[in-house]
């Protein structure tokens, strides 16, 4: 079949918003040489399309056609309206570490007020760092993308966190990424390591601040999770609806450990959160929880490939998309396991909810087993509200929509009964009861 | 005092009529019993009163209280007091019984213009009647009917009924896929709400029911129509002779 690709100047267009941007990148000389390599790489394919078999679903050449410069340094005003979107979503007791367009906002972050045994730093102090010789891998990835390697070039800021050895955090500690600038594009790249026996929640979200909008982002975290810890991580992608946020996560999981992500995004005209795992070390455990809120022709996409390269490790992934109007929710889950990763357990399954008969709903899961004595598995399931008990709830009185926000409630909520903290979890119900709301 | 006035109802199912015209006067505060084969129209009949979609009415009409039952929306049926105990009540995952009640229950309230009810009182009443029907605690902590044997979702059926107070119950087929002990128990929680202020239908195809919950007046349906109306002991008549005395009535 001959498909045919959307035309346009994506890599002119890229190139030029690279040589303009030389003088926001930090880093020189061998940090320098990294960005134009990877930046090399991005042009080799320019903006991924559906050729691009990662990119089948979601094709930024025709969904997002350009890629646009990058947003000023913030100033003052915008610093100030950051602020107000930011009281939004503060969690009480919570260290914030924020970026406004992509750079560390240190008035508006917690930096100096961290529980002990956390530091944080901003990317750009250590890509500054000349006496740093490792500086330049934080610009690395083993995962091959181009929207990776378009955040290594374009990466102005990000911040890079450690948690201590055996550190029990009892708050979250929170990621706020706060859009100011309009038709503009940030870059950003967050380092996060959990040290060894260490337990911590991170808290990621992704919001606009008043007047921003039609706004590109591409945030990168790089999460590190040694033997016998505990990271719980929630992410929330709150953009504003003409807004693209490619975000993506990649983690290491060591020995004993326990990693739980959960995403949900309700915002943005394109969005995509793709996370790479690498379960490197025996007896963890993965647990992955996915929510899709999506209306009018908003296009959502969560991406996983989980990589159990040793033996004894589970992985749970569990999607769920609610789609109304002329929503397009994709799922695509990629389970490899290694020769040497007997007794790896993986599951993931997916479903989507479909409020309308426009809305499309595509999942794509994949297994790559190399060992023999695995149990790995999936499902998806694709359909409408239950008539009957549709029925049932209204002979009992309640009205339709709010019979309808209760079964869609019911639908996400085992995905987001995941989320261990109760605070949390109430947050993440009332964003997703919010989102019915705006329905009714 | 009329309750429910049906006249001349005619319904179809995806071009099937069912109902041909079908008359039937439900008095306040009366048991009235409906019996009949399968496939006489019976639960059609409850379906239609309640609003379930998928039914076209193409002649007649249903008065509730006077009103027009036919022009509301099923949630409106409801808050004016009418209520179906389902033949077979729904599953529903992720929704926990507690408040799946309290929604419904403050929904109706606010419908009506009511003051919603606070949560110490809402639970102090749920308690009382679950303890009443012998409704253990924790199943309402689970999702609605999920997990409950037939008489335990029959039993949630009447704790619901007794909490919303409807004017007009009407069961279903309550009978179906319970044993003795479980209908003795679902039945005594009908009983306990009869009232000068209720009224019941009673909908069964064997007179097993009716021996629990003895009905006022008893209308035996067939084919689309009530072809006899009569006291309790047309109930008994039936059982002994059979259905197959109206089938050329109808």
């Amino acid at each position: 079949m001959n498909v045919a690709l959307v035309k346009n100047d994506s890599v002119p267009a890229a190139s030029s918003v690279f040589s303009a941007a030389q003088g926001r990148l930090p880093g020189a000389g061998k940090v320098a040489d990294i960005r134009r390599e990877a930046f090399a790489a991005f042009e080799r394919t320019g903006l991924p399309h559906r050729r691009i078999e990662e990119w089948k679903y979601t094709d930024l050449r025709a969904l997002v056609r350009e890629v646009l410069p990058l947003a000023g340094s913030p100033e003052a005003a915008a610093l100030a309206r950051a602020k107000t979107a930011i009281a939004s979503v503060a969690i009480a007791g919570a260290a914030k570490l924020v970026l406004v367009d992509g750079v560390v906002a240190a008035d508006l972050s917690d930096l100096s007020a961290l529980p002990s045994g956390v530091t944080a730093r901003a990317l750009r102090d250590v890509l500054s760092d000349q006496t740093n010789d490792a500086r330049g891998d934080l610009l690395l990835t083993k995962a091959a993308d181009p929207m990776l390697s378009l955040n290594a070039a374009l990466a102005t800021d990000g911040v890079v966190v450690t948690v201590a050895d055996g550190v029990q955090l009892s708050s979250p500690l929170q990621l706020i990424h706060v859009a100011t600038a309009s038709k503009a594009a940030r870059y950003s790249r967050s380092h996060v390591r959990i040290g060894q026996g260490a337990r911590a929640t991170l808290v990621e979200s992704c919001i606009a601040a008043d007047g921003a909008g039609a706004y590109q982002a591409n945030d990168v975290a790089v999460i590190w999770i040694g033997d016998g810890a505990a990271l719980s991580h929630v992410r929330l992608m709150s953009d504003t609806a003409d807004a693209v946020n490619i975000a993506s996560e990649l983690f290491t999981v060591g020995a004993k450990s326990k990693l739980s992500l959960f995403n949900m995004t309700s915002g943005g005209a394109v969005s995509r959160l793709q996370a790479f795992f690498t379960l490197a070390g025996e007896g963890s455990d993965l647990i992955v929880n996915g929510v899709n809120l999506l209306r009018d022709k908003q296009h959502g996409d969560m991406t996983l490939v989980v990589d159990h390269a040793v033996p004894g490790c589970t992985s749970r992934e569990n999607f769920r998309a609610v789609l109304d109007d002329r929503a397009h929710s994709v799922f695509q889950g990629r389970i490899i396991v290694r020769p040497d990763a007997q007794q790896t357990d993986g599951k993931m399954m997916t479903r989507a909810l479909l409020l309308s008969d426009e809305a499309e709903a595509d999942a794509k899961p994949e297994l790559e087993i190399f060992a023999d004595d695995v149990s790995c598995g999936h499902g998806a399931t694709a359909g409408a509200l239950d008539d009957s008990l549709l029925f049932y709830l209204q002979a009992r009185g309640l009205p339709e929509k709010q019979a309808q926000a209760l079964l869609i409630q019911a639908f996400v909520g085992e995905a987001i009964e995941a989320i261990e903290d109760d605070a949390l979890r109430e947050r993440v119900i009332a964003a997703a009861q919010d989102w019915m709301e705006a329905r009714a | 005092m009329a309750l429910l006035e049906i006249k001349n109802l005619q319904v179809r199912v995806e071009e099937r009529e069912i109902l041909h015209g079908l008359t039937l006067t439900i008095d306040a505060g009366k048991v009235h019993a409906i019996m009949g084969p399968n496939g006489s129209g019976k639960s059609t009949l409850s379906h239609v009163i309640a609003g379930k979609p998928g039914y076209e009415v193409t002649g007649g009409e249903i008065l509730f209280k006077g009103e027009d039952l036919l022009a509301m929306a099923p949630d409106e049926r409801a808050a004016k007091g009418v209520f179906l105990a389902f033949q077979y009540p729904v599953e529903i995952p992720g929704v926990a019984t507690m408040t799946f009640l309290r929604t419904a229950l403050n929904a109706q309230r606010k419908a009506r213009g009511e003051e919603e009810y606070s949560t110490p009182d809402f639970l102090k009443k749920v308690r009382e009647i679950s303890k009443q029907l012998s409704i253990p605690q924790d199943m309402l902590k689970r999702g609605v009917n999920v997990g409950f044997s037939g008489g335990e979702k029959k039993r949630n059926e009447v704790l619901q009924m007794a909490l919303f107070q409807p004017s007009l119950c009407i069961l279903d087929e309550m009978d179906s896929g319970l044993d003795i002990d479980a209908l003795r128990i679902a039945a005594d929680g009908v009983n306990a709400l009869r009232s000068p202020e209720r009224s019941m239908v009673v909908i069964t195809h064997y007179q097993r029911l009716l021996n629990y919950i003895v009905p006022d007046v008893v209308h035996v349906m067939s084919k689309g129509r009530v072809v006899k109306s009569g006291g309790k002991e047309l109930a008994h008549e039936l059982e002994a002779s059979g259905y197959a005395q109206f089938e050329d009535a109808a």
